[in-house]
């Protein structure tokens, strides 16, 4: 998030669009009730009457899968009305920018932009139009017909109300009624708030979705602001926190690409990721990649290895080469691996296409299912159709502790680092995550050494300081990720331009003074500056606000440098103003800024513009770096009820991440779009009670007492067509797989007009799954739960398809039918 | 000791079950096997091992308009309590200091006098146990200066626990700046009760709420005539049978299994 949960409170209106914080981040709700208890308005966007539309202002249904248009139609409302926030967008964002001639819009090119060939786009007529100098042309009247603004309003021209409503299925007076409040917040002292999750995520435009409000809070100067910026809900504790410590396949720790196999030396590497502009006054933080390159290759390698060593030792990507999710298990049903760790993950229930990564285990020699249960991964030989006699993997179950039973640090949807301690030891064998890790290195580095292998030195000179009497102690990784001088060095300070002498061995205070000749180390050089020579910073428990908005600087700590709302810059005007006098993040006071931590503001006047993690120093109404187009287009989810797009020739976004096509996935990678067997459109979902795949949640009774198992809501049109009573057992069929379900009949789930046909939804939690159930076969050894749940993962059903650029599957829009249990 | 009361609001309540959570964990109280009936809501009604529940309901208007309600049901704690005037063992009682309806598990005799009289059929009677369980308003932690559970659970302001005149003047604040049709619902019944609302609809929209909660006159007749003759004559035991069969006939041992199964079972 831009912003922080507290910072909820500052919002004049909240957007709940692709999420339902009610249901699913409970405690937000404190934050929110706060800002409508001071007037604000609450809007909620959703296919279903969800708990958060119960609390909202203004309820607007929506087709699953149709927020570009729905967004597109707010774009073009807040464009025809000229009611941008004109100040901000001419002088905080690319509007002004002159695109090349030749760049074509989808609305003169069938749907497609301009540059497509061969399934992929190339991007060389996406780009700016710079003099000789390679600065980029720009027109600040925002009147040149290739500027990004002029641009944006052509794009978006077709986006009408009537259209978007078509496509969208929302009543015309609804989607004026959304635009208009929301399209208030351009008012510099009014801030309006987007809080979004798996709903906007999980389709194959799901980053297109995100860019779509990225341009709405844009064009209103809503971000940096109080109240404002763009909130991801992360779906788990500590997700925010896994990303940044380079979960993901393709980035390192603190955001660094990871590595190509066509980027053989640190120097070459360097090259690459460090973006260069001509844009005088844009800072370019990037600049300062190697800094952080080189000091994340110290924390891997220390002082074992040089610098271009240690750079050899780490692992590349071969260029192209994706291994993402639906990627791995695509290539584990092809027999790619032998192997596999299941660490904290139930990929039997929480996969998309559940049925093809059940299926991809059983190519494998071994499995190591690292969790607190035994769960539908680690038990997927003896699953529902499986028979253990053919099935050739070895499955290992290595217990482990959960949250409350160790010590470290979590971070939060709003980037805090929180130090949590340990409540109660782990019972019997189980032991925390990085001691299970630390054990397997150790026992790999010893064979490494005894017996030799390729490459070896990539293991047996890992810097590993981590062990206090033969465990991890967590506060030694926290130093690292934070890091160190290495040797003694003088820095002059970036801000009170003296020098600074520091010794070896002593905590770095913070990212800029981060060295790219291996002086220092970082694990994660966004994290530099938590845990100091002041201590640990994110065991800070200070309730004084400071800041009178919520700041609370001296709880915990946040990154980056302790910053609670990122782009702060955008707060205020070139000449140093906050633009919300009520409510300002930042303030200069003749000699400094204060407040919140000031985030790429120059001196008052200094025409350094704010966004400086950007190369031009611009926030992005233009995005050509995405892999499906600069602006957001509506396309149909790849499996969708209607048979065209109504807004252009091109069905579906053209650069998908499709497994379905000749010669990419498997016989199992089957969609079913506009087929008369499965009529109604389906969308996952979470409850309250439960968490991810319920493995921990299924197992307690409270919560499996209130909410027993997989249903089905099936609104009462359709119930009544189908002759579907409430509280009666249902299957629900994909072209992939079925599940059974208790039908919920409810009005809360309306059919939608979508041009002229009335389209049903139906939704399924995928909280459960088969091993917990009472009629599956218990072991004599099995644990067996206190309070049964019923039914198994909605995740049967979904596809694997995925947004071109995360590669995300689409979870949230696809195809069902529903027939009576038995019925066929 | 000012008088306290627990004040709910429906319309800052999302739903999210933390206080029917936290009101088992704190009475220790078992879950129970239940299955999906078609709703959110479960278990079904209130139990012998649940206190609490959140209620879960779909109103459509004629324009097809939906609304979703929320609506805590538990023990209300009512002034004039009958449940307390039908105990024969003073095992329901009041606190003095809080003017909540208490309980003394030690006392019940399971003789069924509360599960009958109270207009809100809060109490609910365990087979196994032969004792009758409901709502205290966490009376161990409120003597102890701690607000009730399911209160300190709330994330969003929909509980709040606090001193009556303070708390009314909050509710009537509230149903101001909500406007329409809310309402406060329980000062104006059974003397006042100590759990009560504000109810953005009316009461009569809401599932399964009592427009006129009293007293049964059986429990009057009871309390004002035969119980003090009873206490002198031969003690609350026999007395209780008495009322039970002033109440709902003879005891028989068919009613005696229904509280608990027919409500989820076990």
């Amino acid at each position: 998030m831009t912003n922080h949960w507290i910072d909820f409170q500052n919002s004049d209106v909240i957007l709940i669009m692709g999420s339902n914080p009610a249901s699913n981040h409970p405690i937000s709700f404190k934050w929110v009730m706060k800002a409508v208890d001071k007037g604000a308005k609450l809007i909620c966007v959703d296919p279903r009457f969800t708990q958060s539309a119960a609390k909202s202002h203004i309820y607007a249904p929506l087709r699953s899968g149709t927020d570009i248009a729905f967004l597109g139609g707010m774009i073009k409302y807040i464009l025809d009305n000229d009611l941008i926030h004109r100040d901000y967008v001419v002088n905080y964002t690319n509007a002004s920018f002159l695109v090349n001639p030749a760049f074509k819009d989808p609305g003169e090119n069938k749907g497609l932009f301009s540059g497509f060939a061969e399934g992929k786009y190339d991007k060389s007529t996406w780009a700016y139009q710079t003099d000789g100098a390679g600065v980029i042309r720009k027109d600040r009247s925002l009147k040149d017909p290739n500027s990004v603004y002029q641009l944006l309003k052509k794009h978006y021209s077709r986006y009408n109300v009537d259209l978007v409503s078509r496509i969208t299925g929302t009543p015309k007076a609804k989607l004026e009624e959304v635009y208009r409040e929301y399209a208030k917040t351009a008012a510099p002292d009014k801030a309006g708030n987007i809080l979004y999750a798996m709903g906007w995520t999980q389709h194959t435009v799901g980053v297109q979705n995100i860019r779509a409000m990225s341009i709405v809070q844009l064009l209103l100067g809503n971000m940096g602001v109080a109240g404002g910026g763009v909130q991801a809900l992360r779906g788990e504790s500590n997700v925010q926190g896994s990303t940044d410590h380079g979960l993901l396949f393709h980035i390192w720790p603190g955001y660094l690409g990871t590595p190509t196999g066509s980027m053989p030396t640190l120097k070459a590497y360097n090259d690459k990721r460090t973006p260069v502009t001509r844009e005088k006054n844009s800072l370019n933080w990037w600049k300062n990649f190697p800094k952080y390159s080189a000091s994340f290759l110290r924390s891997m390698y220390g002082m074992n290895a040089s610098l271009e060593e240690a750079y050899y030792y780490m692992p590349k990507i071969d260029d192209g080469a994706n291994y993402s999710w639906l990627v791995l298990f695509d290539q584990m049903y092809k027999g790619a691996f032998t192997g596999f760790f299941a660490w904290g993950m139930n990929p039997a229930a929480s996969g998309a296409h559940s049925n093809k990564v059940r299926q991809a285990m059983t190519k494998l020699d071994w499995m190591v299912n690292v969790n607190l249960f035994d769960n539908e991964t680690g038990s997927f030989w003896r699953g529902p159709g499986m028979d253990p006699t053919k099935i050739k993997t070895e499955v290992f179950m290595l217990p482990c502790a959960s949250s409350v039973e160790k010590e470290g640090s979590i971070s939060n949807s709003g980037r805090w680092m929180q130090w949590r301690y340990k409540a109660v030891e782990p019972p019997g064998a189980a032991k925390p995550d990085v001691d299970i890790f630390s054990d397997i290195y150790l026992k790999v580095k010893d064979l490494y050494q005894k017996e030799g292998g390729p490459l070896k030195e990539a293991i047996t000179k890992l810097s590993w300081n981590y062990l206090d009497h033969g465990h991890i102690n967590p506060h030694l990784i926290a130093k690292e990720v934070n890091g160190y001088f290495l040797t003694d060095k003088v820095v002059e300070d970036p801000v009170k331009k003296e020098k600074r002498e520091f010794k070896k061995g002593q905590l770095v205070p913070s990212f800029a003074f981060l060295q790219d000749d291996g002086s220092t180390s970082s694990g994660c050089w966004i994290y530099c500056a938590s845990y100091t020579d002041a201590g640990n910073m994110s065991a800070r428990r200070g309730t004084k606000d400071a800041s009178g908005i919520g700041g609370y600087h001296e709880w915990a700590w946040s990154w980056p440098v302790n910053r609670r709302i990122i782009y702060n810059g955008a707060s205020v005007d070139p000449e140093g103003k906050p633009y919300d006098k009520k409510r300002p993040v930042i303030v200069w006071n003749g000699a400094k800024w204060t407040g919140d931590v000031p985030d790429g503001v120059g001196n008052p006047g200094s025409g350094r513009p704010p966004f400086i993690m950007k190369p031009d120093g611009v926030a992005s109404l233009y995005g050509p770096g995405l892999a499906d187009g600069p602006f957001p287009e509506h396309y149909e989810p790849l499996e969708c009820p209607i048979e065209k797009n109504l807004l252009s020739p091109q069905k579906v976004n053209p650069v998908i991440r499709r497994f379905d096509k000749p010669g990419v996935g498997t016989e199992l990678d089957v969609v079913a779009s506009c087929d008369p067997r499965f009529p109604f459109i389906c969308s996952t979902y979470r409850v309250s009670e439960h968490w991810q795949t319920g493995v921990l949640t299924r197992w307690l009774p409270w919560l499996a007492e209130m909410q027993p198992g997989m249903f089905v809501e099936i609104g009462t049109d359709l119930a009544r067509e189908k002759g579907f009573k409430s509280g009666e057992m249902v299957t629900v069929k994909s072209a992939r797989g079925q599940v059974d379900a208790v039908a919920i009949v409810t009005p809360r789930l309306k059919p939608f007009n979508i041009d002229g046909n009335l389209i049903h939804m139906v939704g399924v939690p995928w909280h459960f799954g088969w091993a917990t159930t009472a009629t599956r076969k218990y072991g004599p050894n099995d644990k067996k739960p206190e309070v049964f749940t019923f039914g198994d993962s909605a995740n049967l059903l979904t596809p694997s398809a995925g947004d071109p650029n995360t590669h995300i599957p689409e979870s949230k829009a696809f195809m069902v039918n529903v027939v009576k249990k038995g019925v066929n | 000791m000012a008088e306290k009361i627990k004040l709910y609001d429906d319309s800052k309540c999302t739903a999210c079950r933390g206080c029917q959570l936290a009101c088992k964990q704190w009475n220790g109280l078992k879950a129970k096997q239940t299955k999906n009936l078609g709703t959110y809501q479960n278990p079904p009604t209130l139990q012998a091992n649940t206190y609490m529940i959140i209620r879960f309901q779909d109103v459509e208007d004629d324009k097809g308009n939906v609304k979703w309600l929320f609506r805590k049901d538990a023990c209300m704690h009512c002034t004039d309590a009958a449940c307390v005037q039908a105990c024969p063992t003073s095992a329901l009682r009041y606190n003095k200091e809080f003017r909540i309806v208490g309980k003394d598990l030690d006392r019940c005799i399971g003789c069924k006098n509360c599960v009958a009289a109270c207009p809100f059929e809060v109490p609910k009677y365990d087979h196994e146990t032969d004792k009758v369980y409901k709502c205290d308003m966490c009376e161990s932690r409120i003597v102890n200066n701690m607000i009730p559970a399911c209160v300190k659970a709330c994330p969003t302001g929909a509980l709040q626990w606090g001193d009556k005149d303070v708390m009314m003047k909050a509710a009537a604040k509230r149903v101001k700046e909500l406007g329409g049709d809310a309402n406060i619902y329980g000062d104006k019944v059974v003397g006042g009760t100590h759990l009560m609302y504000v109810l953005k609809e009316k009461p009569s929209v809401y599932a399964g709420l009592n427009q006129n909660p009293h007293v049964p006159y059986s429990v009057l007749l009871w309390k004002n005539l035969l119980k003090p003759l009873s206490l002198l004559a031969a003690g609350g035991v026999i007395g209780g049978s008495f009322l039970h069969y002033i109440i709902h006939g003879p005891k028989t041992p068919d009613e005696d299994g229904q509280g608990s199964q027919a409500e989820g079972g076990k």
